[in-house]
């Protein structure tokens, strides 16, 4: 299933050997390369699961447990990243593109994702309170207030639950589920790459079958975005900015990390 | 392995008895979603994700062959679905757990609960009904007293068997966040109940108070990194309790200390072995279960890959860890795609605590002898489901080097998870609940 040899633990891929044929002459270049799979691997996990935080059962309260672990991977991830400087990099380059966006690179981000609505009640009158963690975290009587409060005074309120940002619901409401489908149907497009470097083109031929077999072969699986890490990994991290990878197409593809930041950070 | 001594090497396991639809469409209603014998393993409680609550008698049979056989005892609507008016949230039906009163009279008592509501439940029997009566006929039509000339007292006849479910308590409006865990007190009095934030302290008989005896809720919800996953009372100490945590760490209570038992007496937790390390280390180390010992000296943990037990004097690290699936540690990254790294398994001890029991995928489930440190897989299928049909032990091939009858990991079917089992309190009768099956298992009697 896995091409033979490779077994792909995040935390190992860089002290995994070499394919056979390696250069001595060239040790450099090696661990480039194996510093830039690690980096694709390490961000489409970061992407995998921020759009696990982002899908929540429309109509079920979501499961705390699973939210919290997969928040806390992220917090990991971007730890990680930022004390390599690949996530001030990021950040840097999407509030460049967007002037307007207001990334705050230090806020860890997933808890704003936890904290942010759910797509779940588009068109409802009723002020939902914050889903996911944000609303969980307001006792019963908390809730009672902020309805009574919106069903007197008319106009959208800011939740009472803490919240990193103020937003206004009902707008946010709206966007959020305009830029989830944005998103979802950038993540569908697989963007005819302009000649990528080929290097990564090698090297996302290895771990794309390997995903792609896996999910050929764990079949009937239920993977919540439908695409696999296949496309993910096609569409964004070949094109996202990355301390190797100079290429001018990232500029445009950058909208579409844009639009992954703009939910995030609920700009 | 046997509840009476013996070696696992002596136990044959045979197939039994199969419950549920045959077909392959598996209804969502019918999943099942709790498996528990009663003090006494004559009675098996089943609860599904469409909140009913099915039980089986084992009937006394004088048949020297083979033990007696499972039948439906009652079957009754315990909970129903609801919806959260504030949060726009439906609340699922789905029983998360059901937890049996020890037995103080002819009726049976069980403790059953979704993710927000917990009822007491009262099964009894009735097997007469009176008779005779002056004033009413058989038929309940009543009857002219001034045509009534001589009186007799009413009797009480036989009737045919009826089992009555009714709900006796409804503990309710206690928890914000879902149920995972209830446990009934050696005190015969009270019970807690645990949520992912919050563990509260109930009166079997008091219905609007509960008293919170943990709280791991931060003030600031952004804060949040851990939740309770599990909880369970000691089976003697009235005073102690377990739970555990996503983050692999079990801490013991004493709530003689305080009200409040936000400070554990004792904290388990096994250091991480750095040269495992993953992103998904964490993920992998979240316990999905807690169970304490029948002698109440050891407790058992269940992680995604491992069974530990841990002896409640050290808390430094187990004293026992089984591989549940080791050949999964590979594939945690499309376990993790596809939300299978989440899912939460259960274990259990046989009635002398020699041996543990948890389930694994491909309808696989695993025993561990502790004494003689043996361990076998079976499989729970169709297949195997001739009557007193021995198991045949299976073996998942985690190379490329597959031998004939292993099954290699690639084969595995993620959809089939054994999740939840258990185990009759004296004998060796086992009962193991996939999708929507629940198969009954036997040792084999010569």
């Amino acid at each position: 299933m896995f091409p033979k040899g490779t077994k792909r633990k995040f935390s190992d891929s860089g002290d995994e050997p070499a394919a056979g044929g390696e250069d001595v002459n060239q040790p450099s270049s090696v661990a480039v390369r194996m510093l830039s799979s690690y980096s694709l691997q390490r961000q489409s996990l970061l992407d995998m699961s921020l759009i696990k935080l982002q899908l929540c059962h429309m109509l079920v309260e979501p499961n705390l447990c699973r939210s919290v672990l997969i928040a806390n991977t992220v917090r990991q991830i971007q730890e990680e990243m930022t004390q390599d400087g690949t996530w001030q990099i990021m950040t840097q380059a999407l509030s460049a593109a967007n002037a307007a966006a207001q990334c705050s690179a230090d806020r860890l981000v997933a808890t704003e994702v936890l904290c942010r609505q759910t797509e779940a009640t588009q068109g409802e009158q009723v002020l939902k309170p914050f889903p996911a963690v944000g609303s969980e975290g307001c006792p019963a009587e908390e809730e009672e207030e902020v309805v009574v409060e919106e069903e007197g005074e008319g106009g959208p309120q800011p939740p009472t639950c803490q919240a990193p940002l103020a937003w206004t619901p009902a707008g946010k409401r709206k966007m959020d589920s305009r830029t989830a489908e944005q998103v979802f149907g950038t993540f569908e497009i697989k963007n005819p790459a302009p000649s990528p470097d080929p290097a990564l083109e090698e090297l996302f031929s290895d771990v794309d079958a390997s995903y792609y077999d896996l999910d050929t072969v764990l079949t009937g699986m239920q993977s919540a975005p439908k695409m696999g890490p296949y496309d993910l990994l096609e569409s964004l991290s070949s094109h996202g900015p990355s301390p190797l990878s100079s290429s001018t197409s990232c500029r445009s593809d950058l909208n579409e990390l844009d639009h992954i930041m703009e939910i995030i950070v609920g700009s | 392995m046997a509840g009476a001594g013996g070696g696992s090497n002596d136990v044959q396991w045979c197939f039994s008895q199969v419950k549920g639809a045959i077909d392959d469409d598996v209804a969502e209603a019918d999943i099942i979603s709790t498996v528990e014998f009663n003090h006494s393993g004559e009675l098996l409680a089943t609860g599904d994700k469409g909140g009913r609550v099915v039980i089986f008698q084992q009937e006394i049979e004088n048949k020297p062959q083979c033990r007696s056989e499972y039948n439906v005892y009652s079957t009754f609507q315990s909970h129903e679905p609801e919806f959260d008016y504030l949060k726009s949230l439906e609340i699922e039906e789905k029983i998360n757990k059901i937890r049996w009163l020890p037995q103080k009279n002819a009726a049976q008592f069980l403790l059953s609960t979704n993710d927000k509501t917990i009822k007491l439940w009262k099964i009894s029997e009735r097997d007469k009904r009176p008779e005779g009566y002056n004033l009413k006929e058989e038929d309940g039509r009543y009857i002219d007293p001034n045509t009534v000339t001589a009186l007799r007292v009413p009797v009480f006849r036989p009737m045919d068997l009826m089992v009555e479910a009714s709900p006796r308590r409804v503990f309710a409006n206690a928890h914000t966040y879902h149920i995972n865990s209830i446990s009934i007190n050696s005190d015969h009095e009270t019970y807690l109940s645990a949520d992912d934030l919050r563990i509260n302290l109930w009166h079997q008989e008091i219905t609007d108070r509960s008293f919170n005896i943990v709280d791991i809720k931060p003030a600031n919800m952004e804060e949040l990194t851990e939740v309770i996953t599990a909880a369970e009372f000691h089976p003697h100490q009235c005073n102690t309790f377990v739970y555990s945590s996503s983050k692999g760490t079990i801490r013991l209570c004493d709530m003689r200390a305080s009200a409040l038992c936000d400070t554990h007496s004792k904290l388990f937790e096994e250091p991480e072995d750095p040269s495992n390390r993953s992103f998904f280390s964490e993920i992998i180390s979240s316990i999905s279960d807690v169970k304490f010992s029948h002698n109440g000296r050891y407790m058992m943990t269940r992680d995604y890959l491992s069974v530990k037990i841990w002896d409640l004097n050290m808390e430094s690290r187990p004293v026992e860890t089984y591989q549940v699936h080791e050949y999964l540690r590979n594939k945690l990254c499309s376990l993790y795609e596809n939300d299978c790294i989440f899912d939460k398994f259960e274990c259990c001890w046989n009635g002398n605590d020699s041996v543990v029991m948890t389930g694994s995928y491909n309808n696989f489930f695993r025993m561990f002898d502790r004494g003689q440190r043996r361990d076998v897989t079976l499989e729970a299928s169709r297949e195997g489901s001739k009557p007193q049909q021995v198991l045949k032990p299976r073996k998942v091939c985690a190379d490329g080097k597959r031998k004939k009858d292993e099954i290699s990991v690639d084969s595995l079917d993620f959809n089939k998870k054994i999740l939840h089992t258990a185990w009759h309190p004296q004998d060796n009768v086992i009962a193991v609940a996939t999708t929507n099956n629940l198969y009954i298992f036997q040792d084999k009697v010569n």
